[in-house]
């Protein structure tokens, strides 16, 4: 059987290559052989699923709801440290200081992970601002969703918190902070199709020892992970309650 | 339910007796003090099918003033607070055992007697299909909000007084 291996249609194009290499990786330490797809779109993932395309997807927390609650996916590992969390900012021309100075009306700049936009959509509540009185536009990159700040096309930005510190100091110094999330119950999740379950033992016992693999340590890297960890089924199943109440239906 | 303390309490609370569902009575002080909701956090409990609370982040026990220890165990309506009407908790427990999500704005009453204002989304834990327990996850409120429902709880709460 040939691995199918994807990550949710969220990732920018930079952080591909790692997951190209994760994939020789995994067929070099497993002897299966895998196969990396990238889908452009949710619509394109969730017909690659109902085909039956998916065996292991790296997904974020919302379309893990999906997979695990509709689709059998089953919770392999989460990252060991590292929850992801979400900052607003603005730029430091903006007057606003905090998010209740934010207005009804503004551009908001986002890129197309749905967890990120669901915490901060959440977050904008405080400034009674919601999806009908802004506008909500898509970038491919948090780096083009802080120039969107800088150059006033939006008033508020979202950020993978990771991703805002990983921006360039010169940058940063652009950009005012005006609420970062603490939050530290979601995360992405590698899951696996029920089709594949016969692999999930030795995926665990990889994933979970990854550092003492070899080249684990550099295939991590590349990945800007610090490892995994083996979840309990029902810590992602409270994950995905918690992600119930954070969805707006 | 044990009564609250008044050496756990800020100055200037009057003290209450509130009837809760079970037919019980609880000592509680009040105080007109609202401590803003900590920016970026959730506040996250889980009960039993009882209510009983079952776990709770840390947010939870900052913003509530117990301890940990003193939540786990005890009914929710630890953190009731007399201004909201019963109505509203009703629609509630109606909703999740209904298997459906309900969310509201609550204010919800502190150890020390002071209060905080909460949008609170609870949710039934479905597990292989069967309601295991309940869990409530709050956010940051947008004061207008606030403002508006607290103006309705008002106008229930002289209902529910002549009714
Ligand atoms: C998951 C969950 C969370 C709850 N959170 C609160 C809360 O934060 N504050 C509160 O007053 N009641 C909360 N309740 C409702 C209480 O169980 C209770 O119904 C309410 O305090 C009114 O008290 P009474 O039912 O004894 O009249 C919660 C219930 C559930 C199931």
């Amino acid at each position: 059987m040939k691995l199918k291996l994807t990550v949710s249609p969220d990732f920018p194009p930079e952080k591909l290559a790692g997951w190209h290499i994760f994939n020789t990786w995994l067929q070099r330490q497993t002897g299966l052989a895998s196969h990396f797809d990238v889908y452009e779109s949710y619509e394109e993932l969730h017909s690659a699923i109902d085909a039956e395309t998916v065996d292991l997807i790296y997904a974020n927390a919302y379309d893990s709801a999906n997979l695990v609650r509709d689709k059998g996916f089953i919770p392999l590992a989460r990252p060991a440290q590292q929850a992801d969390e979400v900052v607003i900012a603005t730029s430091i021309e903006n007057s606003a200081e905090k998010i209740e100075d934010l207005t009804p009306g503004i551009n908001i700049a986002t890129t197309a992970d749905p967890d990120v936009r669901t915490i901060g959509m959440i977050m904008l509540e405080p400034a009674n601002i919601d999806s009908a009185n802004s506008q909500l536009q898509s970038y491919g990159s948090y780096p083009l969703v802080a120039k969107s700040l800088m150059k006033k096309d939006s008033q508020a930005g979202f950020f993978l918190a990771d991703a805002y510190d990983r921006l360039s100091k010169l940058i940063q110094s652009q950009l005012r902070p005006l609420v970062r999330s603490h939050i530290q119950l979601i995360s992405h999740s590698f899951l696996l199709s029920p089709r594949a379950i016969a692999h999930k033992d030795t995926l665990q016992e990889l994933l979970e020892n990854m550092a003492e693999k070899e080249n684990g340590p550099r295939v991590l890297d590349d990945l800007d992970s610090k490892g995994w960890r083996i979840p309990d089924q029902e810590e992602v199943e409270f994950m995905i309650d918690l992600m119930s109440t954070l969805v707006s239906d | 339910m044990n009564d609250m303390q008044p050496n756990d309490v800020a100055p200037n609370c009057t003290e209450q007796r509130i009837r809760l569902y079970d037919g019980s009575e609880r000592r509680i002080f009040l105080c007109d003090e609202e401590v803003p909701y900590p920016d970026g956090k959730l506040i996250v409990s889980s009960t039993d099918t009882e209510g009983v609370i079952t776990h709770c982040n840390d947010s939870f026990v900052d913003m509530s003033g117990y301890s940990e220890a003193e939540l786990i165990g005890q009914p929710h309506s630890i953190l009731r607070h007399p201004d909201i009407p019963k109505a509203a908790f009703a629609d509630m427990w109606n909703t999740v055992q209904g298997g459906e999500k309900w969310a509201g704005y609550i204010k919800n009453l502190r150890k020390d007697g002071r209060y905080y204002w909460v949008y609170a989304t609870v949710v039934p834990n479905k597990r292989a299909g069967v309601i295991k327990g309940f869990t409530s996850v709050r956010r940051k409120p947008s004061r207008d909000r606030v403002n508006e429902a607290q103006a309705l709880y008002v106008e229930m709460k002289k209902a529910e007084v002549n009714s």
